[in-house]
């Protein structure tokens, strides 16, 4: 048996839209009988990217996450539908069937992830399903995946122990999308962005220079992490939660310690951190 | 019907199309048999890259479907309603009438009327016309080919072409260490092997290879960039905005105010003097002028020492930082990447950028420019590749069925007259206008040095344009002028060739519609310019040659370019002159046998199994580019237009002196006392900058580079679902707005919240844009891309209209980068941005 997912590496992914774009040329205006009614000209993305930007002036960071339907083993979407309009193929893929779905626009509302679309013209729900006619077909990947230039798509068969996908999948550190909503999805996730703290350290006795090489200690939320400064005296920690309270201790021979406390109400730039002499 | 597939190539990948009666429903990236890849292996810190067997094309190809049945698709031959060549032909009302349909009859009949009378009248040198590039692929089809055969037919002025898009390596880098016959940019041969085996830094000055994609390659290289983070190659990137590629490398971020990059680099240059740390030995055996330059930067001549406190007051960048990268690049082996092609980059596109781009040279020519992991190189070319095996690319002479020897008969043009594509509007509205520099300047330095003056004596003014797209409004400086030349009565009859209806197709007299590449046949290989960039497919993980099919029938009354230009040469009474006797699968035909190809493929495959991937020979030797130099061996890498090469000057780069030089021979041999690119590199504050009068009523600094989401202007207007990807246009109120970004400090002083539509102004324009309010830009910076495809004056045909479409460029200075080289600054603009409250 097969269980097909794509595996996203958010840090992988470049924000080149070529998988929305690949997406839309495959379903704009085509339809396939069975699988899916055509995607519509405006409002649709079942290849969505959420552009995230982080961080400020001048230390920002810039991610994307590629937000297709990320098939649900407890999928939300079928609560309301009625008489088979959403099903679970046998290797995972969670369908909208487009006959037998028509007019049933609580679909859509149902999706707690928001990656089912309304066909206001057909009155049918619309969403990605992993180009279910083009594996039937016999090709080996969806177009979005297809057209990844950098392998931050990853499509495969989690059950083939020797995939590609299940070996990052039991490698690499995934998680899912909004593991809160408990939906069980099949698409996961690495690197999803989360709270990060940036700084510069600056020697007092030497204000000219960068400060590389300085200890950063980062304690509070259950975390523990170190790390130095870089050449430039910058240092950063990513992978902090929301809204928690974080303690910094910075430690240069020489130099008295200091520390300060922040609280990740957004991604914080503390600037400057200016180390005096002993 | 069943389904067809066929084969094509775009701008920025091949691609396979699906056909069902007769409409295109698909396009994927070219589907070729696995067993046809060979891909290479290069083994790097015990590790081993090899390239997937596909092909990353760029984003908006897989768009193409969209913007071949677009509804901006000029559908039938047009005339301007108040437009007769026989009474009033008004020009005034240019870019402000309706066109009324007409039949191909009549429009061929006009145009090739207009062509007899100018020439009849004034003379050959009478007619003008220049195209647009690349908006399809092939060379058969190309600009240079069927254009240039009719052109010259006619005995035109031709229209030389500035660097667009590396000015300053043009007219500056070549007076350093030659490469003129790469027109300013340097070898790439083997350069990815080289960064990752021996790479530990990359400095990415004023470069965005994630979003300017190698030019043609699409996005191939972004891979190999990813290796290079993988393998915890630190990245820098010197960029007034937070780019892309800065983005998903998550480098060190250092952002100069525009126009001081020159300064940051002499401070580097002072850090390595001041601490000995530069490669002395390079510098003694491979440079000439050290001395001097020296002199310069330690204030021994001027007083003023180059420190990083002097270029932290300029350009705002701390002194500490300055002083950290230098020590850094000094100590670690650094990769600079000052471009995509290694060169280019928009610091190189402003006031006195030649300077900017000598120094990007002198830099790592002070770190041994050639030695493992010192090269100049764009992360965007230089994978392994066979280049040896040859296929005619676009700017070939061998490539174009205007010069190949394929043909029977070669048109030579004996009009002597040039026209300088920035200055055309002048030459029009206020003759005489003149110039230094024969365009690119391939063939020799002194090219640059060739004087002109246009008219040239014996020759007539320009009297007729034959325009063959039309992206100008969004790609050269200052365009309104565009809008007033064409509005000239010295202009008697305008007429533009296009696929679509671009910023320029409205001035016309009379518009053809010609269709795109997938509607006929062609051939050409990805990426390959061919000419002075040559080898550019090494830009590619694969070669690959393909058989541009023709997939469906040209859309409505559209015709390919060879078959209007066949048209018009049949009323003229050329047509066996500009065909020779051939049709356009005749021509490709040809280009194959003339090619390496034949011995690889038959034409029978070939032709219906639609291309060829050229993979590398099992014995493929890796020539690193430059390390022959630094090595003082004999070039060694197949940089075929090297003219040194194989002579016994084979050891010299393509300077006077064969070294490189702080001090440049040709500039002190022909412009010794020249203050704005003076004999040695020196930092001059921009005419157009923080220290300019200008700067109190506009002190926003306008930054506009090359595009993402698109090639130039191709692809944006006529491709609606780019629309729907906010970082190219954001849609509000029923209309897709083009983006300037703003820091938050600048649009809270002037009440500007994201999303606000904003008028982007000063004396020159007026452009409206949407605010993107955001932390990845300098504060004082706006950024706004070039190669807005959408002039839509809010008065038509007005030159002085502000403009919703986003063509920022009619913002952007005339003003050359300096007196005696005529290069574009569309980075040395100033601007105020207001709140638009319509």
């Amino acid at each position: 048996m097969s269980t097909y997912s794509i595996l996203i590496d958010v840090k992988k992914c470049s924000g080149c839209y070529n998988c929305f774009l690949a997406c839309r040329d495959e379903y704009f205006g085509n339809e396939y009988p069975g699988y899916s009614a055509a995607q519509p000209l405006n409002g649709q993305f079942w290849m969505q990217i959420q552009e995230i930007e982080r961080g400020e002036y001048p230390k920002p960071k810039l991610d994307y996450i590629p937000r297709p339907c990320l098939h649900c083993q407890d999928a939300p979407c079928m609560g309301p539908a009625t008489g088979g309009a959403v099903y679970r193929r046998k290797d995972g893929i969670v369908m909208i069937d487009p006959e037998k779905a028509k007019g049933q626009r609580g679909i859509v509302s149902a999706c707690p992830y928001r990656v089912i679309y309304w066909n206001s013209d057909l009155q049918v729900p619309q969403k990605c399903n992993l180009c279910a006619h083009r594996l039937d077909e016999g090709e080996k990947l969806p177009r979005c995946v297809e057209s990844c230039p950098t392998g931050a798509l990853v499509f495969g068969d989690l059950d083939d122990p020797t995939s590609e996908i299940a070996i990052l999948a039991a490698t690499l550190p995934v998680e899912d999308l909004h593991p809160e909503f408990a939906t069980k999805p099949l698409v996961k996730y690495v690197g999803i962005p989360k709270r990060f703290v940036a700084g510069e350290v600056v020697l007092k006795d030497k204000a000219g220079e960068c400060a590389p090489g300085v200890q950063v200690r980062l304690t509070g939320g259950g975390l523990e992490l170190s790390t130095t400064t870089d050449l430039f005296g910058d240092f950063e920690f990513e992978g902090l939660g929301k809204n928690q309270c974080y303690k910094l201790t910075l430690t240069a021979a020489g130099y008295a310690d200091a520390s300060l406390e922040f609280v990740t109400t957004k991604d914080i730039n503390l600037g400057e951190i200016v180390l005096a002499p002993r | 019907m069943s389904e067809k597939v066929f084969t094509s190539c775009t701008n920025a990948g091949p691609v396979t199309v699906y056909v069902k009666d007769g409409k295109i429903t698909r396009i994927r990236p070219l589907v070729a048999d696995d067993r046809d890849f060979k891909p290479w292996t290069i083994e790097a810190g015990g590790k081993k890259y090899s390239p997937p067997k596909k092909f990353a094309v760029a984003p908006y190809v897989h768009a193409d479907r969209r913007r071949i049945y677009s509804e901006e698709r000029i559908k039938y031959p047009m005339k301007r309603v108040d437009f007769d060549p026989n009474g009033e032909r008004n020009p005034q009302n240019r870019g402000k009438s309706p066109y009324v349909r007409i039949s191909w009859d009549e429009a061929l009949d006009i145009v090739a009327g207009e062509i007899k009378r100018v020439k009849d009248t004034y003379g050959g040198s009478a007619i003008t016309g220049l195209t647009s590039s690349h908006h399809n692929w092939g060379i058969v089809g190309y600009k240079m080919g069927p254009f240039a055969r009719f052109m010259n037919l006619l005995e035109y002025t031709p229209v030389l072409d500035n660097p667009d898009s590396w000015e300053g390596w043009h007219w500056g880098a070549t007076h350093t260490y030659g490469f003129y016959w790469r027109l300013g940019m340097p070898e790439q041969y083997d350069l990815l092997e080289d960064s990752l085996k021996n790479a530990e830094m990359i400095v990415l000055w004023s470069n965005d290879p994630d979003s300017t994609r190698g030019t043609y390659t699409g996005q191939e290289s972004a891979l190999w960039r990813q290796w290079l983070k993988e393998k915890g190659v630190k990245m820098v990137f010197v960029d007034p905005f937070h780019n892309y590629t800065a983005g998903v490398m998550e480098g060190k971020w250092i952002a100069p105010r525009i126009g001081t990059d020159t300064c940051l680099a002499m401070a580097i240059a002072y850090v390595w003097i001041t601490e000995d740390i530069y490669d002395k030995e390079y510098v003694k055996d491979r440079t000439l002028g050290f001395d001097e330059f020296k002199g310069y930067v330690l204030g021994t001549t001027d007083g003023k020492p180059k420190n990083p406190e002097w270029a932290e007051e300029e350009s705002g960048v701390k002194a500490k930082i300055i002083r950290a990268l230098a020590r850094e690049w000094a100590a670690k082996r650094t990769v600079l990447s000052g471009g995509a092609r290694g060169g280019e980059g928009g610091a190189c596109r402003q006031a006195y950028g030649t300077e900017w781009a000598r120094m990007m040279v002198l830099l790592q020519a002070m770190q041994g420019l050639g030695k493992p992991g010192r090269s100049i190189w764009g992360t965007t070319m230089g994978a392994p590749s066979d280049v040896v095996k040859w296929f005619p690319a676009y700017a070939d002479l061998q490539g174009r069925i205007s010069t190949a020897n394929i043909a029977s008969t070669v048109p030579v043009n004996p009009t002597k007259q040039r026209l300088w594509r920035l200055t055309l509007p002048e030459a029009v509205l206020d003759p005489p206008v003149s110039w230094y520099g024969e365009g690119f300047c391939g063939q020799s330095l002194e090219q640059q040095f060739k004087h002109f003056t246009y008219p040239m004596e014996g020759h007539a003014e320009v009297r007729l344009l034959y325009r063959y797209g039309g992206s100008f409004m969004g790609t050269m400086s200052d365009t309104t002028k565009w809008v007033r030349m064409y509005q000239s009565p010295k202009l008697e009859f305008v007429f533009n060739q296009d696929i679509w209806f671009n910023s320029e197709t409205r001035m016309a007299d009379i518009i053809l519609p010609a269709c795109t590449g997938f509607e006929r046949d062609d051939v050409g290989e990805w990426g390959s310019c061919g000419g002075y960039t040559c080898h550019a497919s090494s830009g590619c993980n694969f070669r690959i040659v393909v058989r541009q099919q023709k997939c469906i029938e040209p859309l409505w009354e559209s015709k390919s370019d060879y078959e209007i230009l066949s048209l018009l040469s049949e009323r003229l009474g050329m047509k066996e002159k500009f065909t020779d006797g051939r049709s356009e699968v005749d021509w490709i035909k040809a280009f194959f046998d003339s090619s390496d190809l034949p011995p690889l493929i038959s034409w029978e495959e070939f032709n219906s199994k639609g291309y060829y991937i050229i993979n590398i020979p099992d014995n493929y030797q890796s020539t690193p580019s430059l390390r022959w130099f630094a090595e003082g061996r004999d070039c060694d890498t197949p940089d075929t237009n090297n003219p040194k090469r194989k002579t016994g000057k084979a050891k010299e780069l393509g300077t006077y002196s064969g070294k490189i030089e702080f001090v440049s021979e040709s500039l002190k041999a022909r412009f010794p006392d020249d203050e704005e690119r003076p004999v040695s590199p020196r930092y001059i504050p921009s005419w157009e900058g923080h220290h300019s009068e200008g700067f109190k009523k506009y002190p926003l600094q306008l930054l506009s580079p090359h595009p993402r989401f698109t090639f130039h202007c191709h692809y944006d207007k006529h491709t609606d679902w780019l629309d729907d990807i906010p970082a190219h246009r954001i849609k509000k109120d029923g209309y897709s707005w083009w983006p300037a970004r703003i820091h938050p400090d600048d649009a809270k002083l002037r009440g500007i919240k994201d999303g606000d539509i904003v008028s982007l102004y000063n004396d020159r324009a007026k452009v409206l844009c949407i605010a993107v309010v955001t932390e990845r830009i300098r504060p004082g910076v706006i950024h706004s891309y070039a190669s807005s495809a959408k002039y839509d004056p809010l008065i038509p045909g007005r030159a002085d209209s502000p403009d919703k479409g986003g063509c920022v460029n009619m913002l952007t200075p005339s003003r050359m980068v300096s007196k005696h080289a005529p290069g574009m600054t569309p980075n040395s603009c100033l601007i105020e941005i207001e709140k638009w409250e319509g």
